[in-house]
């Protein structure tokens, strides 16, 4: 499903991204670890086609189409999602507003005709329910007044209404206590399938006790050094990072 | 035929040779004071601190047919059709209403007639400083005719009044329209006033509207200006307000007039008011378009809040400049300004002065103004939901004026303000 060769990246003047290889199949759940300022959120921010990155090799190809050559707004129809790590607050577009806006320009990029009023209103609920996401979205601006645990449940609810092929979560779960993380965990769950595939970004292996990952890499200096399963983010846990960045700052010498 | 007088001339001789008999003396003596203001004075000059930044002489260059009179512009109002917006119809064809118009406990009348009553000298005219105004005198010592809507006491007025403004630009014009609102005590009246322009040719509207609220009134003035890039509009729009008694001032300029000037003078003559000015300016290609507001606290315990909204795109420019006063004896006085502009291309322009003087000790008042662009964070996380940038760019402009169209009370005009906004922005990313 999505094929990242050779990825190399920069911000202004500052190489972020060294050369990150990753290959992600339907059906599969990959995190990423890594300490900070590693490049983990540099990675979502190329693939989801943030404006101020700057991809200086490699490719990217996402179900065989080069994705680096799509628009921000054209990799979402393609089926890509981010979750992100700060969700905003937009005063004055309404949540429905802006999710049948979403809806429908996906639609209709797919030749779809728009939801009607009825169907969409139950998605709405039916989706609502399954993420266990209880706020009150008619009548309330984009993310305005909702807490920390509630932006992000509404970032995990945008990806129940939107149905991607792939989903990249930005650090989902930090800023989360014990009860939100569980109920965004079984949002997450829910949604897996045959079909799609998710990119777990995460600093701790806890949220990868509730949404357990098929594979786990460990992201420094802008480059995967290690590759393993689920046991890799135990081992991360016990003994920190410090044992991945020995060998890599050596090499790199 | 080609003229070589000024415009300045040609109205000077105009009001010479003009038939004033029909007038009463009050209004000969109000007119003749106004008419030494403008000869004495002439049109505004960027020299002016209060025309800085808009030079109007470039606008009064045209060879202008002065008063044009009432043109038959039958059925063309249909133009400004608000949909859904259930309210009481007037028509008024180049500034002049041919006939009353009678709606239960209020009086619509052509402005010539009422005025033979004497009981309207204390309200016509008598608040306006035509002495500082040039078009506000210009047009008190020549307009022809216009409206009077007058509010009986404890009249609840149960739908609002759409004053749709008919103008017939065939030929180069020059229109002096003329309203005068009264609110009676206790009486409540929404007022809508839209305009739709026939022909192509300059079209100058010098428009003078005077709104007395009295004691324990309401008035609530919306005034759509969306008209055709002929259109040159001065407004100068001087209200009232007796104690007790809320005004609610929208001012929407939408495109495509290639020039407006508001004038907005709010003098606040007894305690506890209540006044909330809200303005919108969408402005694009040449558009230049001014808002000057004033609003002066006379009396104590009175409450005025004011917010201006601007999107200007491509060459467009503002001017956004507001002055409170809080008088010496204008005590727990509670004054809010606020304006705020997004620049949407990088040749459009804004000035923003917001002004407070205060000579009283006790009161609670701010006025701020910020320029900026749209979000990017907001933008990129719209896109990144599949939305399309120019779809996005429209939600968050959307999104911005919602502080001043949430404001709007009648549903239909609301709606109707919206998607004239969706539309032009929809237009200037295509």
């Amino acid at each position: 499903m999505l094929s990242i060769k050779n990825l190399q990246a920069k911000v202004e003047d500052k190489q972020i991204l060294k050369g990150i290889n990753l290959q992600v199949n339907a059906g599969e759940v990959h995190a990423i670890m890594g300490p900070n300022g590693s490049g983990k959120s540099s990675l979502a921010s190329v693939l989801t086609g943030r404006e101020n990155f700057e991809v200086t090799g490699g490719e990217v190809l996402f179900d065989g189409k080069d994705l680096l050559e799509f628009s921000p707004e054209d990799r979402a129809r393609e089926g890509l999602f981010l979750a992100f790590q700060y969700p905003i607050e937009i005063p004055g577009v309404s949540n429905i507003n802006f999710l049948r806006t979403a809806l429908n320009e996906i639609r209709a990029y797919h030749n779809e005709p728009p939801l009607e009023a009825k169907e969409f209103l139950r998605l709405t609920r039916e989706k609502q329910k399954l993420v266990e996401f209880d706020a009150k979205l008619t009548n309330r601006s984009l993310n305005e007044g909702f807490s920390g645990g509630e932006k992000k449940r509404n970032e995990i609810f945008q990806l129940a209404m939107l149905n991607p092929k792939l989903s990249i979560l930005d650090e989902t779960d930090s800023g989360l206590d014990i009860d939100a993380l569980r109920i965004v965990s079984n949002g997450v769950n829910k949604l897996r399938s045959e079909k799609n595939a998710f990119i777990v970004i995460t600093h701790y292996q806890r949220l990868l006790e509730y949404i357990v990952p098929d594979f786990v890499h460990v992201l420094y200096d802008g480059r995967i050094v290690k590759s393993g399963t689920k046991e890799l983010a135990l081992e991360l846990e016990e003994k920190g990072y410090d044992w991945i960045k020995e060998p890599v700052t050596t090499a790199s010498v | 035929m080609i003229t070589t007088t000024s415009l300045y001339d040609q109205f000077i001789t105009l009001y010479r040779e003009k038939e004033t008999t029909q007038d009463n003396d009050w209004l000969k003596d109000l007119r003749e004071t106004a008419f030494e203001a403008f000869s004495g004075k002439g049109f505004p000059t960027t020299k002016l601190e209060d025309w800085r930044f808009t030079n109007v002489s470039p606008f009064l260059k045209e060879d202008f047919r002065l008063q044009p009179g009432a043109a038959s512009l039958h059925g063309l109002h249909n133009a400004a059709h608000i949909p859904l917006l259930d309210a009481y119809e007037v028509v008024l064809k180049n500034g002049m209403l041919n006939e009353d118009v009678r709606i239960p406990g209020v009086k619509i009348s052509p402005l010539r007639t009422a005025l033979k009553n004497e009981n309207l000298q204390s309200y016509f005219g008598r608040y306006i400083n035509t002495e500082k105004h040039s078009f506000a005198a210009l047009n008190t010592a020549l307009f022809e005719n216009g409206i009077v809507i007058e509010a009986d006491k404890n009249i609840i007025c149960d739908k609002p009044v759409h004053i749709t403004h008919v103008y017939n630009a065939e030929e180069a014009v020059f229109i002096q329209p003329r309203i005068l609102i009264i609110a009676h005590k206790s009486s409540k009246i929404q007022i809508v006033e839209s305009v739709v322009v026939i022909g192509d040719k300059p079209l100058f509207i010098n428009n003078v509207t005077e709104c007395y609220v009295a004691e324990n009134a309401q008035v609530d003035q919306y005034n759509l200006q969306i008209a055709p890039s002929n259109t040159h509009l001065v407004n100068f729009n001087q209200t009232v307000q007796q104690s007790n008694s809320l005004f609610n001032n929208y001012t929407y300029s939408l495109p495509d007039a290639v020039f407006v000037r508001n004038n907005l003078h709010l003098d606040l003559n007894g305690t506890n008011t209540e006044s909330h000015l809200y303005g919108l300016y969408l402005a694009g290609g040449n558009q230049l378009t001014d808002n000057h507001t004033v609003v002066n606290h006379l009396f104590p315990n009175c409450l005025s809040n004011e917010l201006y909204k601007g999107v200007l795109l491509d060459n467009a420019r503002a001017v956004f400049s507001g002055r409170i006063y809080v008088h010496q004896d204008a005590q727990k006085t509670n004054a809010f300004q606020q304006n705020n502009n997004i620049l949407l291309s990088n040749k459009a322009v804004v000035d923003s002065k917001p002004q407070l003087e205060i000579f009283a000790d006790d009161v609670k008042c701010s006025h701020g103004s910020t320029v900026g662009s749209l979000n990017k964070e907001a933008l990129f996380y719209l896109q990144s939901r599949g939305i399309g940038e120019t779809a996005a760019r429209n939600l968050l402009v959307r999104a911005f004026a919602f502080d001043v169209t949430n404001k709007i009370q009648i549903p239909a005009v609301r709606e109707y303000v919206e998607k004239l906004i969706t539309r032009k922005m929809a237009e200037a990313y295509d």
